[in-house]
């Protein structure tokens, strides 16, 4: 045990001591509790919460700065125990560490593989298989974090108050950012990326139960659950993407979806205004209510979009809420609202643009227009298979324009 | 991954008794661990067999049968759905559950979209990115 400890702390008398006040724990609590099952895991455990209990007052101290990053590489050196995961508490501890990993000092990217490694207990050539980059580019991108957030000399704590919703914000975005990362694979991808998902699935559920106070957090939730639940109708048998008005909502998980909207509910109570996360996942949530396509809210889903655009302006939200407004209120309505998006510089390359101008001008049976945006579109896209869609749909836009 | 664990019958299970309150506990308490841990994604208890029916199939017949079924052993008194990394974690979970006297439970593991890999197209990275350009209208 003492080999274990020392190859965690480097410390030879500090792993000593530590095995020790183990086995004084066990010796106290033993006879009230029982031998647990695993004595060996227990002793490994305990040993290794004094250890990170003694780093994390040792990081009280004026050497805050150095001592965080040892709590960390404690945490990261740990090597994934079963029963020690089990039996951690699953509490402040880890609330420290998913708030650390996802300090805001730290790139994105950052903070995600951080997250992954300290938290979640993935590997480093797990995370980069998962990323999709090498090794040693994660392995690094980890150890720079830790400098930086050493450097920064950010206290192991939970943050309260005004700046709990700031750093809140930026834990959620990590943990969405690990979700689409695994939920734009596809089935005949690796399947480390969809453990991502799973991964990010189970860190929002454990936040939910440790900050159950916050709406976003259940906001969240609810939107990946209810993402997660469309996992399998996503893509043909061909490998083809099908796009969610498409999609056999016969294949949609319908656990995942009561998940969600039961999640959506407990964010709707604290009701506390409205955050971008809850305002997606109601959006989602529409969809999943729609036993079939043509059931859809899209009056609703529009007055969402619109609520989003307030708070989260961007131009693919406005092109969102375009869609849904052609839906709601017909293509002329929506032409209105694409008309600005035009001129966006950002909007420039973007095939979706002109993909959806297109849509709408075809439904006016303005075909000659929309052959030239579908064209437009196809020249824009990188992707073969949407070019070829594309292609395709410029195709029967002339059809119909010399057929009228 | 997932597992469907399930619970067996037992002769009291069968008998359509409740639980005593102690074991409702129990049960809860490790109900909510699964669930502060991130594992839980359901648990049903299911009612004595005598409440439920077979259909029998045999070619173009149906024949329905009416509990209760005899075999207890082989009957189901309950289930949970898990989101675990493996197995083991999955066997390490139901050691822990507050089962007492004789019974047994069985661990399965749900197939996942990924199991149907084989049956797909390999150029995955190719969909991964179409899917990401169009991931706005999947909402």
């Amino acid at each position: 045990m003492i080999g274990g400890l020392m190859r965690i702390v480097r410390d030879v008398g500090l792993a000593e001591d530590m095995g020790q006040e183990a086995l004084l724990a066990a010796l106290q609590q033993w006879p009230e509790t029982g031998i647990p099952t695993n004595p060996g895991a227990w002793l490994m455990t305990t040993a290794k919460r004094r250890a990170i209990d003694y780093f994390r007052h040792q990081s009280m101290s004026a050497a805050k700065n150095e001592e965080l990053a040892r709590t960390v590489a404690v945490l990261e050196q740990t090597t994934p125990d079963l029963a020690g995961r089990l039996d951690d508490p699953v509490g402040d501890d880890l609330l420290r560490l998913i708030f650390i990993a996802c300090h805001p000092v730290l790139s994105r990217e950052s903070r995600a593989a951080l997250t992954l490694r300290v938290v979640g207990g993935l590997t480093t050539s797990e995370i980069a298989r998962s990323f999709l980059t090498g090794e040693a580019t994660i392995a690094q991108r980890i150890v720079r974090a830790k400098r930086t957030l050493a450097e920064a000399k950010i206290p192991f704590e939970v943050p309260r108050g005004a700046e709990l919703s700031a750093r809140l914000g930026s834990v959620l975005e990590v943990i969405y950012l690990i979700f689409n990362e695994g939920y734009s694979a596809t089935a005949g991808a690796d399947l480390m990326r969809t453990a991502l998902c799973e991964e990010a699935l189970r860190l929002g559920r454990v936040l939910a139960e440790l900050e159950t106070a916050e709406p976003e957090v259940h906001g969240l939730v609810a939107l990946m659950e209810i993402q997660a639940s469309r996992a399998r109708a996503r893509v043909s048998a061909s490998g083809e993407p099908i796009l969610l008005l498409d999609q056999n909502r016969a294949l949609w998980d319908r656990l995942l979806i009561g998940r969600g909207l039961a999640a959506l509910e407990r964010a709707e109570k604290l009701a506390r205004g409205k955050g971008p996360y809850r305002l997606q996942a109601e959006i989602a949530a529409c969809h999943a209510r729609a036993l079939r396509a043509e059931d859809t809210d899209w009056e609703r889903i529009m007055q969402l979009y619109g609520e989003l655009v307030g708070i989260m302006p961007s131009p693919v939200v406005e092109l969102n809420r375009a869609v849904a407004v052609g839906f709601a209120r017909g293509p002329e309505e929506a032409l209105k609202l694409l008309e600005p998006l035009q001129r966006e510089p950002s909007m420039k390359n973007y095939h979706l643009l002109p993909s959806v101008r297109g849509d709408m001008l075809a439904r006016l049976g303005r075909n000659a227009e929309a052959a030239v945006e579908f064209e437009r579109a196809a020249e824009m896209t990188q992707n073969a298979r949407e070019q070829k869609l594309l292609r395709e749909r410029a195709r029967k836009s002339r059809e119909a324009e010399q057929g009228a | 991954m997932k597992f469907m664990v399930i619970v067996k019958a037992t002769k009291e299970s069968e008998a359509g008794g409740l639980p005593d309150p102690q074991q409702m506990a129990e049960m809860g308490k490790f109900n909510e661990e699964l669930v502060k841990a991130g594992v839980l994604l359901a648990a049903e208890g299911l009612q004595a067999s005598s409440k439920g029916a077979r259909v029998r199939f045999s070619g173009g017949e149906r024949t329905v049968i009416d509990g209760p079924f005899a075999e207890t052993k082989e009957l189901i008194a309950g289930f949970w759905l898990w989101q675990v990394r493996s197995l083991e974690e999955a066997i390490e979970w139901v050691k822990r559950s507050p089962f007492h006297g004789e019974t047994e439970v069985e661990i399965r593991q749900v197939y996942e979209l990924e199991d149907f890999a084989q049956v797909m197209s390999p150029d995955h990275l190719e969909r991964r990115k179409t899917l990401e350009s169009q991931s706005w209208r999947q909402q």
